[in-house]
């Protein structure tokens, strides 16, 4: 005779089964996306589901802010109405150089036959929150690819560069900012045409150029702007200022310290560049077996945006 | 010391009050704060007292599956926040059965090593990918959440209590 215990005492497997199972499953997956990037239908399911979470979460937050501007005071307006104005005069000036130089620059570079520079698309997004995440600088912004958002467009603000867009779901992006430990970006200096890697320090409000020599020929105050060369960003925006150089005698390289331009993280409003600049092919090794030439053209892409 | 306190027979949990409790939680953790390292993780606390109160209910598949929605939410590693809630639901389970039966600020101390564990998990599985260790305030959150655990188990029962005043029509 059998006996099937009242339902009561049926459990399902023991706790410390599921604890292996799931805890097994978490560190597959860990594995799949920190090696192999293979997670990313998964991610997007979920970024799915938590997408109506992540608005009504930041939605106080916006109410909030039109409430404070409904209430801002008449004089504060006006001032910065007046400001605004002489701003807009001023720049107007600078714009119509502008247009005359690059009018100048482009028929200059058709003489040469020298590839000439598109015009940049540009689309504008608002930060919905940074990640909670005390190791990554990151922020998710409110346009996905469903906005015509591409990972490895340049995110600017209006005083310079404040990251670029790593990954896409369909109605949010992840931004990652310059100061990030893994984010990299190409600069030259505007004073005298030096070009150099600059690094995200982890911390906030700092970058850093490495692999420059001791005696490279930086100052303090020094502008850095993108080089463009990458094809990633496009070229001559403003990214950061050298504020501290350590030369030592003993180490190989000088530790050179960056304030960056962006407003970091004060700003709720940012553009995401989609730079339409052509680079010639990857030049093509002739000695070199197809195959490995092929590899090397594979990996240098998949590395772009993150150069 | 038990008998001092009142004993209230408590009315059975809704799945409703669960499914709230829990998308709360993720949209307290989804709010834009300024400095994350100071701000408790609300879903680690939800899914505590879920774990300690109703093991049946809630245990380590909701725990993996909500760890899932804080991973992709905040775009880290797939999994990190999946492992550690596991992990999570896993000792609260096991805890469970006597935690209830210490006072208040016990049960807290209870939580905060719960809670540092879950922040532990994370932080190892980050320092393995290669990040850098991000500094100490990391463990402000995890006690902040267990100096949150009387008001949160509070909140969390309230639907479940039943009015205290005598009333002479009910038949219980």
């Amino acid at each position: 005779m059998e006996h099937s215990p009242p339902p009561f005492f049926r459990r399902g497997p023991a706790p410390l089964v599921r604890l292996i199972f799931f805890a097994s499953l978490s560190i597959a997956l860990l594995v799949l996306d920190a090696r192999f990037k293979y997670a990313e239908t998964l991610r997007g399911l979920f970024a799915l589901a938590a997408y109506p979470l992540q608005q009504v979460a930041t939605a106080p937050v916006q109410f909030a802010g039109r409430i404070a501007g409904f209430f801002a005071a008449q004089s504060s307006l006006h001032r910065e109405n007046a400001e605004l104005r002489a701003k807009l005069v001023e720049s107007a000036q600078d714009a119509k150089r502008y247009e005359a130089t690059a009018a100048e620059l482009a028929q200059l570079r058709r003489i040469n036959g020298a590839q000439e520079r598109l015009g940049l698309k540009s689309t504008p997004v608002e930060v919905l929150y940074s990640g909670r995440d005390p190791f990554s600088r990151k922020l998710l912004v409110d346009k996905g690819s469903a906005d015509g958002i591409t990972p490895g467009q340049a995110v600017i603000d209006d005083a310079g560069v404040v990251g670029q867009v790593t990954r896409v779901h369909p109605r949010v992006s992840e931004v990652t900012l310059l100061t990030d430990k893994d984010q990299a970006i190409p600069v030259q200096v505007v004073r005298n045409g030096l070009r150099a890697v600059a690094f995200g320090s982890g911390a906030p409000g700092a970058l850093e150029l490495r692999f420059m020599a001791a005696n490279a020929e930086i100052q303090n105050g020094d502008r850095l702007v993108t080089s463009g060369i990458d094809g990633t960003y496009p070229a001559g925006l403003p990214v950061a200022t050298v504020v501290r150089i350590e030369r030592d005698a003993v180490a190989a390289f000088a530790r050179i310290l960056c304030q960056p331009a962006g407003g970091d993280e004060k700003n709720r409003y940012l553009l995401a560049l989609q730079n339409e600049t052509k680079l010639p092919e990857y030049p093509v090794d002739a000695a070199k077996p197809e195959s490995k030439a092929k590899g090397v053209k594979g990996k240098r892409r998949k590395d772009a945006p993150n150069a | 010391m038990l008998a001092e306190r009142p004993q209230y027979i408590l009315l059975p949990v809704r799945i409703g009050t669960i499914v709230i409790s829990f998308a709360v939680a993720l949209l307290l953790n989804f709010l834009p704060w300024k400095d994350v390292s100071l701000v408790p993780d609300f879903v680690a606390l939800t899914l505590t007292f879920w774990c300690v109160r109703q093991p049946r209910l809630v245990g380590l598949g909701v725990g993996w599956l909500l760890g899932l929605l804080m991973d992709t939410g905040n775009g880290v590693l797939l999994g990190q926040h999946a492992l550690a809630y596991s992990l999570l639901a896993f000792s609260a389970i096991g805890l469970s059965r006597r935690i209830l039966w210490f006072p208040w600020t016990l049960q807290a101390m209870h939580v905060a090593l719960l809670l540092i564990g879950a922040k532990a998990v994370e932080v190892f599985v980050r320092l393995a990918a290669g990040a850098p260790f991000p500094g100490w305030t990391l463990l402000v959150g995890p006690l902040i959440g267990a100096l949150l655990w009387p008001a949160v188990s509070f909140l969390l029962l309230a639907p479940q209590r039943r009015p205290v005043e005598v009333d002479e029509t009910r038949p219980i």
